[in-house]
């Protein structure tokens, strides 16, 4: 059973998904790269758990928890190495 | 009437992300970018858990299947995560950043290169 409601919204955010990824390509230096990827990780993280609430799962959305904890640190661990060490 | 309550929500949720990710092509530098993009994608992410819960009391009062109390607790607490990782992540990216050399792009003052430097700002 699907709740089309939330499948729809979940296929316009990935939409948007895709509008990040143009800037990720295209984007002029490092740091707007980094900008992309954060916006990305905050989108999939609304996506899985539109996803979720559309099949009725609701492992979905514990994996949603869990990349959002994970891409934290990594966006953590690229700002610590963007500006030169851990001061 | 929940039904209409649950588009409102979508709706404010898509239209927010939405234009979080626009102004990451219409802003001119990486600071505008990221504040343009931070707090959209979070304000618009907040709507789309509160449909989600809606959705979930919703379906315990049709059905009284418990897994939707579980859905409803485990999407807030993706939210809560979520509202505290982003703002420090989006002021960890500004300060590397700066530090890394890239400089506002039309910026008359830039009073975190003075604090930097010594001076009053």
């Amino acid at each position: 059973m699907i709740f089309t409601e939330f499948f729809y919204g979940a296929i316009a955010i990935a939409l948007g998904a895709f509008i990040t990824l143009i800037r990720i390509m295209l984007g002029p230096s490092v740091p707007d790269r980094v900008v992309g990827v954060d916006t990305l990780n905050t989108l999939i993280v609304a996506e899985m758990i539109l996803l979720g609430a559309a099949y009725d799962r609701v492992i979905y959305i514990d994996i949603a928890i869990v990349y959002a904890l994970l891409s934290y640190i990594g966006t953590l661990v690229i700002a610590k190495y963007l500006q030169g060490g851990l001061e | 009437m929940i039904e209409s309550i649950i588009h409102a929500f979508l709706t404010i949720s898509i239209t927010f992300n939405l234009l979080g990710t626009f102004s990451l092509h219409r802003f001119p530098d990486v600071y505008t970018r990221l504040h343009g993009a931070t707090k959209c994608t979070t304000f618009g992410t907040i709507f789309a858990v509160l449909a989600v819960i809606v959705h979930a009391i919703w379906q315990i009062r049709e059905t009284g299947d418990p897994k939707y109390l579980q859905m409803m607790l485990h999407s807030l607490v993706a939210l809560i995560a979520l509202m505290l990782t982003n703002p420090t992540g989006a002021h960890a990216i500004a300060k590397a950043a700066h530090l890394s050399g890239y400089k506002p792009a039309k910026a008359v003052i830039d009073a975190y290169e003075r604090k930097l430097r010594g001076e009053r700002a």
